[in-house]
């Protein structure tokens, strides 16, 4: 198939780098070699011989047009809002930047000596123990380096736990009960336990069903209930307490997924609820940037019953306020990563924590509940909203109104696109048909949220009035929808030389 | 409207077979592949494996899902449609014919019967549909 | 106030009406009160200053190394629409980081001499945790050789993934004269074993057999995976793929990653085309639109957690995106003759650097094998205090103890040198340890 041009224009064509590629071109000047060259101690047969054909040969102006042109072709936070549901694309404030570059952390090697690092480790024990506050969770681990990791590594606790309590008898412990509206990374992180999956359902009202909780759990098998609180649907499950009893009474273990603490902190605390273990997502509720798909941190956090079984080493203050190492913890589920974790997101999360202190960091969760409301509100005219409990921060609706006409879900987000938003998450949770998942956080003022409702009660106008103009969305984009069912069925998954 | 060819067999998991001697051949609906959307790959078994009724043999994959694909009748696989590896909208566009999955020695010939037959399959679909 | 109003409510706590009364806290958290720009940052730059580590002159390997990063790397980083974009679920408005993803694939692939590479994992040892899940996959076998030449963080992160998973990992000893372990790992394949695994250069900077291995893996029908630490060692040594590996695990932070006390980090992971539906993570794929217009789209989706659940091929959802952005950046602006020139300094100074200390009387070099930029010195004394007195003394941290990995080796320690320790660096490395 011919490559058609996107225009005329050069920063719309910009190509991959390989192709911009010309033999000779450098971008790069090292110092000369300065020590006497001799006949390395190599064998022949152990070097390369392909003179690292293919890789790209071009000048440093090439590099920095190549990817200034093409980060032109991205949204981002900075450019207006991500409504995206259960992603909380908050500000990522550029003072969390300048702290992560400062050079006594940039440049310290991670296997530093304690007695030279306690400076470095002084961060990541304060962050612990902010977060051992907001969370009402004592026993903390920074080393997961996202929330799917942190969720393994939470389950992992929950099973060795489990094992050293039951011995033999756990073996018969094997199921998680995991909420038909739950992330995938949930059912996902439990098979890496060795757990199998039951799934719990929800009432019309959107919330955890209890009479199926005490039915499932009434088999004897429970491990446990992973659960998101505020759920997936944006409300708070208000029976949690009565939720960790049941579980906790059938022998098993309660773990709160908490990608949506935005909407609790310092005003509700899981370890408050009943809740043994949990997970938190650095790069949602506490604004390190998403970067395009990373780096996150998934801190892993737990009451003091399951502290032995948190990942080593621990970061540990002595009584003579050294800061340290602490590798001896024999009940420990081991190692989830090399090294301490992705520390330079625990520098911006401890940075943000600081710059919001801790007036800044409830009213930051009040903003974020109220705008959702406000969203909620404006939208509750033009869209069907299944679920009538007031939500946090987030809100779901559907495309029931609009798929009438024959419009879905997917048109109405690629339309939105064309208003200069980011599409909001679409078709998740599951449970939902033609979920539309929206949340705005508390980065955005009244201003832009009016644009945005302004927007969908427009394409909700366009669905009935126009409707080709939402089925052929986006308009206004370097390329249009692309062609997903090729792009899997003859996977071209990298460059090469013709 | 879905095609619901009069001379198949159907189960409720949307699967079709066509009787040939002793042996049956096996694939999914026009209904199923509707359901699906594009198809983008099909996982399929090896030639001699057994299956029992009701039990998965694959899986079709679309973009965005993947749906396992149940034989209604046990047997042993005796040759599996190749051709699906590189042309696997064949399913989306050919369902009954160039779409087949798989061909199975039929261990109870017999099973067939106890089948739907296109009318109740027809009606099985409507009623999914409302 | 005013929206409040609008929604019918008389006050910022009356959004909390579904959370029930003795769930509220009735307390202001207990974390510090904001702090200004002003005092945060001094703050931050007083605990920086702490860190004596970052000032001085280092030689320190041992799974992370110290590399130069062109300044452009992260000004490319900090433009607001790579480090502030999501994860490109919607491909018409993230052109920008579908295209990087790509390129970052193919470049892994041209490095590591592989058909296929994913969008990155967590980390080098979180990869090669996942290649041993992967291998039990293709295989449907259980058991994994490893040897004890692998880095001994890399290990424990693959025993803690293992142990639920059904897979009995199986360790080997490395050789006491070369300090390799390929033929330890290729005498204990037999016809139940998934993988071998090796690390080369392997913790000790030796270079394995990565090609002898890849043969005995493969006369039982196991797999060959290997992990890398030191990615610039690709600069200089054939690539996996060449030697005929199966799957290809690395650590990218040596490509413009700074040390960060040990992250983010960046993971590598590629493998054969026949393997594509098996790898975890995020692949992107090329196609077009329906005007033609060549377009890149996050693909083979079916895979991933949020379709597959828990049958996905792994749990990972956010990876590395912004990092592999940086190794991308500094791959495409060192380009193909910079990597190599980058290599072989690192290759040229350690060569130097151990040549020097073997002749220093009370030091030797225990290990015959090749090595790349990393070697073992055996010191007279206890490597602890060694190094501790030269990193006061000196300025300079001499290396890594062993005998913190190791506890029957004191004497011994790691030694790395790359293209940023000058020939008067290394010097006085060198008399520094002689006035020990």
């Amino acid at each position: 198939m011919t490559i058609n041009k996107v225009t005329t224009h050069i920063s719309p064509n910009e190509q991959l780098i390989f192709e911009r590629s010309q033999k000779g071109r450098i971008g790069y000047r090292l110092p000369a070699l300065d020590v006497d060259e001799a006949e390395l101690n190599i064998p022949n047969e152990f070097l390369r011989d392909d003179d690292l054909e293919g890789m790209p040969e071009v000048s440093e102006v090439d590099v920095i047009r190549h990817f200034v042109r093409i980060s032109t072709w991205n949204y981002s936070i900075d450019l207006g809002m991500y409504p995206l549901g259960s992603c909380t694309m908050k500000y990522n404030s550029r003072l969390n930047e300048k702290v992560a570059r400062i050079a006594g952390f940039a440049n310290l090697h991670p296997l530093t000596e304690e007695q030279d690092a306690q400076g470095a480790l002084q961060v990541i024990y304060e962050l612990q123990q902010h977060l051992a506050e907001i969370t009402g969770l004592r026993g903390i681990s920074l080393q997961p380096a996202a929330g799917a990791h942190g969720e393994m590594t939470g389950i992992m606790i929950i099973r060795a736990f489990l094992d050293a309590r039951d011995g033999a008898a756990a073996s018969h412990r094997r199921t998680m009960l995991i909420p038909d509206s739950a992330h995938g990374t949930n059912p996902a992180s439990a098979h890496l336990s060795g757990f199998s999956v039951k799934t719990i359902r929800s009432t019309a009202e959107g919330l955890t069903d209890l009479d199926h909780l005490r039915e499932l759990c009434a088999h004897g098998e429970v491990a446990g209930l992973m659960l998101t609180n505020p759920n997936t649907l944006g409300l708070f499950e208000r029976n949690i307490k009565q939720i960790c009893e049941i579980v906790h009474e059938a022998g098993g273990l309660v773990y709160m997924d908490g990608a949506n603490m935005n909407a609790l902190v310092g005003v509700a605390r899981p370890g408050d609820m009943g809740v043994d273990v949990i997970h938190l997502n650095l790069h949602k509720t506490f604004s390190t940037p998403h970067g395009g798909g990373g780096p996150g941190s998934g801190p892993c956090c737990c009451t003091k019953e399951f502290e032995p079984y948190l990942p080593v080493p621990r970061v540990v203050k002595s009584s003579d306020s050294t800061y340290g190492l602490d590798y001896d913890q024999p009940k420990s589920i081991g190692r989830v990563k090399a090294f301490l974790g992705n520390y330079g997101m625990m520098l911006r999360a401890l940075s943000y924590t600081l710059t919001h202190g801790n007036d800044g960091l409830r009213e930051a969760t009040e903003a974020a509940v109220l705008n959702a409301r406000y969203v909620a509100a404006g939208l509750i005219d033009d869209y069907d909203k299944p679920f009538a409990g007031a939500p946090m921060h987030e809100v779901v609706f559907t495309d029931k109104r609009q798929t009438r006409k024959g419009v879905h879900t997917l048109d109405i987000a690629k339309r939105l696109i064309d208003y200069g938003f980011h599409p909001m998450t679409i078709y998740f949770p599951l449970i939902v048909q033609g979920a539309m998942l929206i949340e705005p956080t508390e980065s955005v003022g009244r201003q832009e949220l009016d644009q945005f409702i302004g927007a969908m009660k427009l394409i909700a106008v366009e669905a009935v009035e126009n409707p080709e103009l939402v089925l052929n969305a986006p308009h206004d984009t370097r390329v249009g929808r692309l062609d997903e069912a090729a792009a899997a069925r003859k996977p071209i998954l990298r460059w090469k030389e013709r | 409207m879905a095609n619901v060819p009069e001379d198949l067999h159907y189960s409720k998991d949307h699967e079709w077979v066509r009787v040939d001697g002793d042996q049956a051949i096996i694939g999914i609906t026009d209904y199923a592949q509707n359901s699906l959307g594009d198809v983008v790959y099909v996982e399929l078994p090896k030639a001699g494996e057994q299956f029992a009724a009701n039990e998965p043999f694959g899986s079709v994959e679309s973009v965005k899902a993947v749906s396992e694909v149940f034989t209604p009748i046990a047997g042993s696989v005796v040759k599996i449609n190749e051709a699906l590896a590189d042309e696997p909208e064949s399913v989306n566009s050919d369902p009954y014919g160039e779409g087949w999955m798989i061909r199975l020695k039929m261990s109870n010939p017999g099973e067939v019967d106890s089948l739907l037959t296109a009318a109740e399959y027809e009606d099985f679909t409507k009623a999914e549909s409302e | 106030m005013e929206m409040l109003e609008a929604m019918g409510l008389g006050s910022a706590e009356e959004l909390f009406d579904s959370i029930p009364e003795d769930l509220r806290l009735k307390r202001p958290l207990n974390t510090p009160a904001a702090l200004s720009e002003i005092e945060l940052l001094d703050r931050f730059e007083q605990m920086g200053a702490r860190n004596a580590g970052a000032r001085r002159i280092s030689f320190m390997g041992g799974g992370a190394y110290a590399h130069y990063i062109p300044t452009i790397v992260d000004h490319i980083l900090s433009r607001s629409e790579f480090f502030t974009a999501y994860t490109p679920y919607q491909p018409e408005i993230s052109q920008g980081t579908l295209q990087v993803i790509f390129e970052f694939q193919t470049l892994v692939c041209q490095l590591t001499g592989m058909e296929v590479a994913n969008a990155s994992m967590y980390d080098g040892s979180t990869a090669l945790a996942e290649a041993v899940l992967m291998a039990e996959r293709v295989t449907k076998r259980s058991k994994v050789v490893a040897s004890t030449a692998t880095h001994p963080q890399y290990l424990e992160v693959v025993r803690t993934y293992v142990q639920h998973a059904g897979i009995h990992l199986e360790t080997v000893e490395f050789d006491e004269k070369t300090g390799q372990s390929w033929q330890a790992l290729a005498a204990a394949i037999d016809d139940q074993t998934a993988a071998l695994v090796v690390q080369s250069p392997n913790f000790f900077g030796c270079i394995e057999d990565v090609a002898a291995l890849a043969d005995a893996a493969h006369s039982k029908g196991a797999l060959l995976v290997v992990g890398i630490t030191e990615a610039m060692s690709l600069g200089l040594l054939k690539s996996p793929g060449a030697c005929g590996a199966d799957i290809v695990v690395a650590e990218g932070q040596s490509f413009g990653v700074p040390l960060s006390f040990g992250g983010p980090y960046v993971g590598l992971f590629a493998t054969r085309e026949k393997y594509a539906r098996q790898i975890p993570g995020r692949l992107v794929g090329e196609t077009y639109d329906k005007k033609g217009r060549r377009g890149f789209v996050l693909t083979l989706a079916t895979r991933e957690q949020h379709i597959r659940r828990e049958k996905a091929t792994s749990n990972i959802c956010t990876n590395e995106g912004l990092i592999a952005l940086a190794a991308t950046v500094y791959l495409e602006t060192m380009g193909r003759r910079g990597i190599q020139e980058t290599a072989h300094q690192c290759a040229q100074k350690a060569a130097y650097a151990a040549r020097a200390i073997a002749k220093l009387s009370g030091y030797s070099l225990p290990f015959t094998a090749p090595y790349f930029n990393e070697f073992l010195v055996r010191g007279p004394g206890r490597a602890v205090d060694l190094l501790a007195r030269l990193g006061k003394e000196k300025g300079i941290d001499g290396g890594i103890a062993l005998s913190r990995f190791m506890s029957d080796r004191p004497n011994e320690f790691l030694v790395c040198v790359t293209e940023t320790n000058s020939r008067e660096q290394i010097d006085a490395l060198v008399d520094g340890l002689r006035a020990l």
